[in-house]
């Protein structure tokens, strides 16, 4: 592969190019689904592939290609200077990036079992077995199951002299019940909607879930929801489980400091930010006990958002995002560091794969973990309502007004959890939001949740992030309001 | 010389132009017969194959300026093989002989994993297509140069007009084709070009965006020119109180929120009861002006003209007058329904069998001017977004207005408006339409693009306000 991305870049350099970085890239996937106990989805995939971006004449140009051969590779990086020569004809001023080390080196996400490895009769006995256990309750009229696991290999190389491979694995897994009742459907998922939880690590994810444990919890809760009161419309307090404020920090701090949407590069498709460059060390985003990273290191735990380089070349990172309540970081490449006067790259570039050009992507955004016990947490609440597993998310396009509902709520009343209630909405204002939240549970309750559905970038790409949670507790929120006046 | 090199020559010089440039049909074909020959060879007693090609580029602008400009080429090959009522599927992009023969193998092993599926049919045979033609020279033959050339005349507007340009002007071609051992070929291109503007005038924006098959549909310019007029319109924005108001919707926002609507017409929406019209095929859901059909073969419409089973698409009337009427089916739907496939399913195998989408809904003859004239108090809406389902059976549906808010009063837009969150059924929605304007091709950033008119709407619910 090396010989390859050698022959891009100096192709590359011979047509003009001043800068050229280069992924060859092998990804390969395999989805198992079930619905109703019969198998869905069984299909794996491999793409193999060579992406190259180049400055020249002070502008961008990127092309890829799947052709690996050197009249393939050649054509490829003649592409993308002759892309980068036309991108000159619209700019205003060159381009230029922040300084960063060239490195040589080679990393190995760790894992305990390789999940391509596991036999397929295994895992899809695991998924049809949870399936039967959600189908024998009654009331229940639809159950889905599901893993996905990913390899993903990539060499990087550059012409400041960085070679870089990375070895991933990636697996996720979670199942689903729903129930058609009357005029109303109703769902419950675990360990999270949406497939569930998703991690940088092997098949032991999945046998750490006890998918069996959970699936009558989750048929009976789906059943029992129709029979639960409505959650009322109200201002109250909020109690939300992790995995729903995994989601709300990812919508509400993760999207708006994204540096590129600060500056405006993402304002006709993502939107911009709140989060203007005034802000930086002045805005009380959050409560005093808030803290929140963006952290890419191994030692944060195995996220989507784990890497040691990013695919710009940039070592992992722990940035300071929320400090004590003040805000204190954006997510930056070499490009958008160089803007705003800052030394170094905080390392968030990423790719969906060889045939996209990286962008600033979150990497693991995690809210650090309070003092809280659960229990603790609960019996200090005289009246509130917990929230959990999402079921729709939305924000405005600047990261102000939001709106999540979640599968399920419960009443907590003079510190004990009562009776269930449906259809739980809450929605508020970011900062105003982050800044009523005055207890967060401790590292005993906190988890690395994966969002593998994060989409960005035009063409749109897909990527996988972190967000460690653990249960926080938000006052005088707007609750219910999804399903007021309907 | 084997098959694998006579492909590797022919392949040779492909992505050397600008854009791309796509393989002939025949060579789509040659990979599908080597991997048939190659699986004849092995276990699978029937065998699927489908070859995807695309060739895109991509030059995004922000801040009156070129940032990003992208092109890619790419070939997937994707093998379904079939044994003792068993399915399963591998694709890879690597078209080398060797590779195919582990794209074969690699479905037979995960197809053996399982239990027999009771349900699974036979592939089908040969089929009988309409043809379609869109595939333009005029898009296929952009370059990077033609594209910055109109980002520049769109930003050197917004310099002028003291505003700030962001968007996309994209251009592309792709070509599928299908066979299977029992006979079954079909193949289609198209070509796509998109240009997308957003003008920014602080701290106010507005938004335009087309996209066809032939890029000489659409003027960059015009839009741009659009763009920047509205984000003139949209500043000094006032707040007004959350509540129900009466809406113009212009067709960008009609299509991103009816697109949530699209798989509740899925026959296998209903059998797994997830669908809104469970228990409501039939009935009077939706006022008498809404009539919505899939309709792969209008002229508005983009798209192959069979599915991913090779099934030829049908034009199925979906609601006829406000009474959902007909549902589409994949080739398994259809067979415990006792009803004919209409062309609409997914490649197998998968759990949602099949969708509508080409949707193409109804008009009027009133025009948005009329529209507006005809309104006492109101809001014009250009834009929504973040769209997501609240409540799947009364189809409840939240998102924010964007790039373009403006209230209507006495007849004439009198000022922008701050944006706001709706929580809104879809099917109220589509029971209080009092106006509809000429069915357009929309796109938007929600949903797939569907031919769709502006709406005139009452009793629209907007729950919150933001602080922009």
């Amino acid at each position: 592969m090396w010989d390859l991305s050698t022959h891009a870049i100096d192709t590359a350099k011979l047509r003009g190019a001043t800068y050229a970085d280069v992924r060859v890239m092998h990804l390969r996937q395999r989805d198992l689904t079930t619905k109703n106990g019969q198998v869905g989805t069984l299909a794996q995939s491999e793409s193999l592939g060579l992406g190259i971006r180049v400055l020249a004449n002070g502008a961008w140009g990127f092309s890829s290609t799947d052709r690996l051969t050197r009249e393939g590779v050649m054509a490829c990086a003649a592409q993308a200077v002759s892309i980068a020569k036309a991108s000159a004809l619209a700019k205003r001023s060159d381009v230029v990036m922040a300084h960063e080390d060239a490195y040589i080196d080679s990393w190995q996400s760790p894992f305990r079992k390789d999940p391509f490895e596991i036999p397929l009769e295994t895992q899809l006995d695991l998924l049809l077995a949870a399936d039967a256990a959600m189908r024998v309750v009654k009331g229940v009229t639809l159950t889905e199951t599901g893993m996905q696991f990913r390899k993903i290999d990539s060499w990087f190389a550059s012409s400041i002299g960085s070679r870089i491979h990375q070895s991933k694995v990636i697996t996720g897994c979670g199942i689903a019940a729903t129930s058609f009742q009357g005029d109303e459907i109703q769902k419950r998922s675990y360990p999270n909607s949406f497939g569930g939880q998703h991690a940088l690590q092997g098949y032991e994810l999945v046998e750490s879930l006890e998918l069996l444990k959970h699936a009558p919890r989750v048929a009976d809760e789906a059943a029992a929801l129709h029979s639960a009161p409505q959650c009322p419309e109200k201002k109250g307090t909020v109690i939300l489980g992790g995995s729903q404020l995994g989601l709300q920090i990812h919508e509400s701090v993760g999207h708006p400091i994204e540096l590129d949407r600060v500056l405006g590069q993402e304002a006709n498709f993502a939107g911009t930010s709140f989060l203007t460059l005034d802000k930086l060390n002045k805005l009380r985003y959050a409560s005093d006990i808030v803290n929140v990273v963006a952290d890419a290191r191994l030692e944060h735990g195995p996220g989507l958002g784990t890497f040691a380089y990013d695919d710009e070349g940039v070592p992992a990172q722990c940035t300071d995002i929320i400090k004590d309540g003040q805000f204190r970081g954006y997510l930056s490449n070499r490009e958008t560091a160089h803007l705003v006067g800052l030394q170094r790259s905080s390392g968030t570039m990423r790719t969906e794969s060889w045939n996209r050009l990286p962008i600033i992507r979150m990497t693991n955004i995690s809210l650090l973990p309070g003092t809280w016990s659960y229990d603790d947490l609960l019996a200090d609440t005289d009246d509130a309502i917990l929230m959990e597993t999402n079921r729709s998310w939305s924000i405005d396009d600047r990261r102000y007004q939001f709106q999540f509902s979640t599968e399920i709520g419960w009443e907590i009343k003079n510190g004990k959890k009562t009776r269930m209630l449906k259809n739980p909405s809450y929605s508020g204002i970011t900062t105003e939001f982050w800044n009523s939240c005055d207890a967060i549970c401790k590292f005993d309750h906190w988890t690395l949740w994966g969002t593998p559905n994060c989409g960005k970038g035009q063409p749109m790409q897909t990527m996988g992030t972190g967000h460690g949670a653990a249960p926080s507790r938000f006052r005088n929120v707007r609750i219910g309001t999804a399903f007021s006046n309907q | 010389m084997s098959p694998k090199h006579k492909l590797q020559n022919r392949v040779k010089g492909h992505g050397s132009a600008p854009g791309g440039q796509l393989l002939a049909e025949r060579e789509l074909r040659r990979v599908i017969d080597t991997v048939l020959r190659v699986a004849k060879s092995t276990a699978a007693e029937e065998t699927e194959v489908h070859v995807d090609e695309t060739c895109d580029a991509l030059t995004r602008f922000a801040n009156n300026a070129v940032h990003q400009n992208v092109a890619e080429q790419g070939l997937t090959v994707s093998v379904r093989t079939v044994l003792d009522g068993r399915t399963a599927r591998a694709a890879t992009n690597r078209v080398d002989e060797d590779s195919l023969r582990a794209a074969v193998e690699a479905s037979l092993s995960l197809a053996r994993s399982q239990p027999k599926d009771p349900r699974l049919l036979p592939l089908p045979g040969r089929q009988r297509y309409r043809s379609v033609d869109r595939f333009k020279k005029q898009t296929a033959a952009l370059t990077p140069e033609d594209r910055a050339r109109a980002v520049r005349r769109a930003c050197d507007l917004a310099i002028k007009n003291g505003q700030v340009a962001a968007g996309i002007f994209s251009s592309g071609q792709s070509q599928m084709a299908m066979g299977n051992s029992r006979g079954l070929f079909a193949a289609y291109r198209q070509t796509r070009a998109e240009f997308s503007i957003t003008m920014q005038e602080d701290p106010a924006a507005s938004w335009a965006k087309a996209n066809s098959a032939d890029v000489r549909d659409f003027d960059p310019q015009e839009l741009a020119v659009r763009a920047s007029e509205k984000a003139h319109l949209a500043a000094n924005a006032r707040e007004l109180a959350p509540g129900r108001y009466t809406v113009i919707l212009e067709p960008a926002a009609v299509l991103d929120l009816v697109g949530f609507l699209f798989y509740d017409f899925a026959a296998t929406a209903l059998e797994d009861k997830r669908s809104c019209l469970n228990d409501r095929i039939g009935t009077q859901l939706f006022g008498k002006n809404i009539s919505i059909a899939d309709d792969a073969y209008h002229a508005l419409q983009l798209g192959a003209p069979f599915d991913g089973e090779g099934i030829p698409r049908q034009r199925v009337v979906l609601v006829d007058r406000g009474v959902p009427k007909n549902l589409v089916y994949a080739r398994s739907a259809a067979k415990r329904a006792g009803k004919k496939p209409t062309g609409h399913g997914f490649a197998l195998p998968n759990e949602y069998g099949e969708a509508p989408m080409n949707l193409v809904f109804s008009g009027g003859d009133t025009s948005l001017e009329q529209m507006i004239t005809s309104t006492d108090r109101g809001l014009l809406v250009t834009r929504l977004w973040y769209i997501r389902e609240v409540d799947p059976y009364e189809k409840i549906m939240t998102g924010m207005t964007r790039d373009g808010l403006f209230l209507v009063e006495n007849g004439r837009v009198t000022s922008a408006v701050r944006n706001f969150r709706f929580n809104q059924s879809l099917i109220e929605m589509l029971r209080n339409v009092e106006l509809l304007g000429p069915a357009v091709r929309a796109t938007g950033e929600e949903s797939f693009e569907m031919v769709v008119p502006a709406m005139k709407i009452r009793n629209f619910h907007f729950s919150e306000v933001t602080k922009f």
